[in-house]
């Protein structure tokens, strides 16, 4: 237990949003060193962290595991692409927008005429790749557009280069990557930057310390 | 051989049978105790009748978890469903069956219930209730006997940590109604109200172009919860929804009280919620274990305008709060 975050479990992310969480945190007074320094350990019991990838952390949100977690819009946005409806929809409070991590969802394509235009016209499908098969399907759907959404686990500028789909959604921060491979954006879906969730039982339970860590987050 | 079974359904063997019926004998003699008639209704219903309930209704404040998710035809092509909760199919027998019975009338059920959600933990597509309903006495007496039931039943089956989260479902309704909120943008700040998204509420206030402490206050509201003093300072709407709520708590016994949470942003996700309006939470799962409130309106739907009030707690969530509070082991512990 720590008084820095009022003796919260906090789920965070490894990855792309990792330094700046660990830098938040540390401006709220949390001890980082070891969490900086070891990136195989998981469980940081004596500041009340838990580390995983940015995807999971709804998860143990969710469940509880952790009382508030961060994790980039994007993430939440492919646990519930249809709102509240959507089975997949993960129970978790949204509750501040912390800003850093941003970038893009885009609708990328090779550079030179748009194959996924000529393909949706003369074969009424465009094929597209993405490791966010439900944003990229809920955004063609929200275009009046048929697509076959092929899911890739990483690496998705491979699938247009050899020709297998037409174009791909995925997100950029700076387009570098894109351009690397000669690919162009051609529609901008989402912004997403980082956001801190709580649990919805925790949410009610631990209700002061979360509103604290909220204050002192905003003041930031 | 394995022979599969539904997604989101699953056998229960004896020994955790045993101690099922542990817990839901202790939940019927405490609803009998307080004079509620256990009920049995088909697990099947007409869609039509149903649908007297708004559970057709797509979209923002429509009945989210509680439409009906399994639908059949029968031989003659009439559309049958799965019941999702047993408060409308007693709001149905109530009309149809007591057409002229003294109120109040008070009913209890065990009964599974089915919904299409994303199983997992303590949430299957087939869910065991336990509840009561609470026919024709009006707020806040109702609701304070409801909470009494809700409490005394916990007690009974021996949970330890729970507390009770009370708010009001007209309140955020009528603070934007109060505020000039208009008409088309009342269902978006709800939907994110209902989808838990803070975030995106203050993005939809801010294109709304309120005066700043409006929009402030839309957003501060909702998020507004903890011990009595959250009831104070509160002026226009807010302080009618806590005068109401303070009402309730006034009429509760000490150690009802001593649970209760005031929650000034709780949104159950079904849509035939009036007033009053309450979530089951422990430590032990990181879920509401249960949940009601008034549904003042749903009745006359049926053909018989009388108040009600009712809950119902999801038997495997609370079996599983239980042995999380027994082995001091679960979500938040």
């Amino acid at each position: 237990m720590t008084s820095a975050t009022n003796g919260l479990t906090i789920a965070v992310p490894r990855g792309a949003l990792f330094d700046e969480t660990v830098e938040l945190l540390s401006g709220l007074g949390l001890d980082t060193a070891e969490l900086r320094s070891n990136d195989r350990k998981l469980l940081f019991e004596d500041i009340g962290v838990i580390t995983m990838r940015p995807s999971d952390v709804p998860t143990y949100v969710e469940s509880g595991a952790a009382d508030i977690g961060i994790t980039g819009k994007d993430v939440l946005l492919e646990q519930a692409a249809h709102g509240s409806e959507d089975p997949a929809r993960r129970e978790v409070y949204e509750l501040l927008d912390l800003g850093y991590g941003r970038c893009t969802m885009v609708l990328a394509s090779k550079a030179g005429p748009d194959l996924a235009a000529e393909a949706l016209r003369r074969l009424g499908v465009m094929r597209v790749a993405t490791k966010y098969p439900r944003i990229a399907a809920r955004h063609l759907e929200q275009t009046g557009r048929q697509a076959e959404i092929v899911e890739v686990k990483g690496s998705v500028e491979l699938a247009p280069l050899t020709g297998m789909v037409e174009a791909i959604v995925d997100l950029t921060a700076t387009g570098a990557t894109l351009r690397e491979h000669d690919l162009i954006v051609r529609e901008e879906i989402v912004e997403c930057t980082a956001r801190l969730i709580a649990n919805p039982v925790a949410h009610k339970l631990r209700a002061e310390a979360i509103d604290r860590l909220l204050e002192r987050l905003r003041a930031a | 051989m394995i022979h599969p079974i539904p997604s989101g359904t699953r056998d229960v063997l004896p020994d955790e049978t045993r101690e099922v019926r542990a817990i839901t004998d202790a939940l019927r003699g405490v609803f009998e105790r307080h004079g509620y008639g256990e009920v049995y209704t088909p697990a099947l219903e007409y869609e039509s009748v149903l649908a007297r309930a708004g559970h057709t209704a797509q979209g923002a404040g429509s009945s989210g978890e509680a439409q009906p998710a399994y639908r059949v035809f029968d031989g003659s092509g009439a559309a049958l469903v799965l019941r999702s909760d047993m408060t409308v199919p007693i709001a149905r027998v109530v009309a149809t069956r007591y057409p002229t019975a003294e109120p109040p009338l008070r009913f209890c059920y065990l009964a599974h219930c089915y919904r299409g959600v994303r199983p997992q933990r303590g949430q299957p597509r087939e869910l065991l209730q336990a509840g009561i309903e609470l026919i024709g006495a009006p707020a806040p007496q109702g609701t304070a006997e409801a909470l009494g039931v809700l409490c005394a039943a916990l007690d009974t089956v021996g949970l330890e940590d729970y507390r009770i989260g009370l708010g009001d479902a007209s309140l955020f309704p009528s603070l934007m109604a109060s505020l000039g909120v208009s008409e088309d943008a009342r269902p978006r700040l709800l939907a994110a109200l209902a989808n838990r998204d803070f975030v995106g509420l203050e993005e939809e206030l801010a294109g709304l172009g309120l005066a700043a402490q409006d929009r402030d206050l839309l957003l501060d509201v909702p998020q507004r919860r903890g011990g009595p003093d959250v009831l104070a300072a509160s002026t226009g709407v807010v302080a009618d929804a806590a005068a109401n709520m303070r009402q309730v708590y006034e009429l509760l016994d000490a150690q009802v009280a001593e649970r209760v949470i005031f929650d000034l942003g709780l949104v159950r996700s079904i849509g035939y919620y009036t007033g009053a309006v309450f979530e089951v939470y422990d430590p032990a799962l990181g879920a509401p274990i249960g949940g009601g409130g008034r549904y003042d309106e749903l009745l006359g739907r049926f053909g018989r305008s009388l108040p009600a009030v009712g809950f119902a707690l999801g038997v495997d969530r609370l079996h599983i709060a239980l042995m999380g509070e027994e082995r001091g082991t679960g979500a938040l512990l």
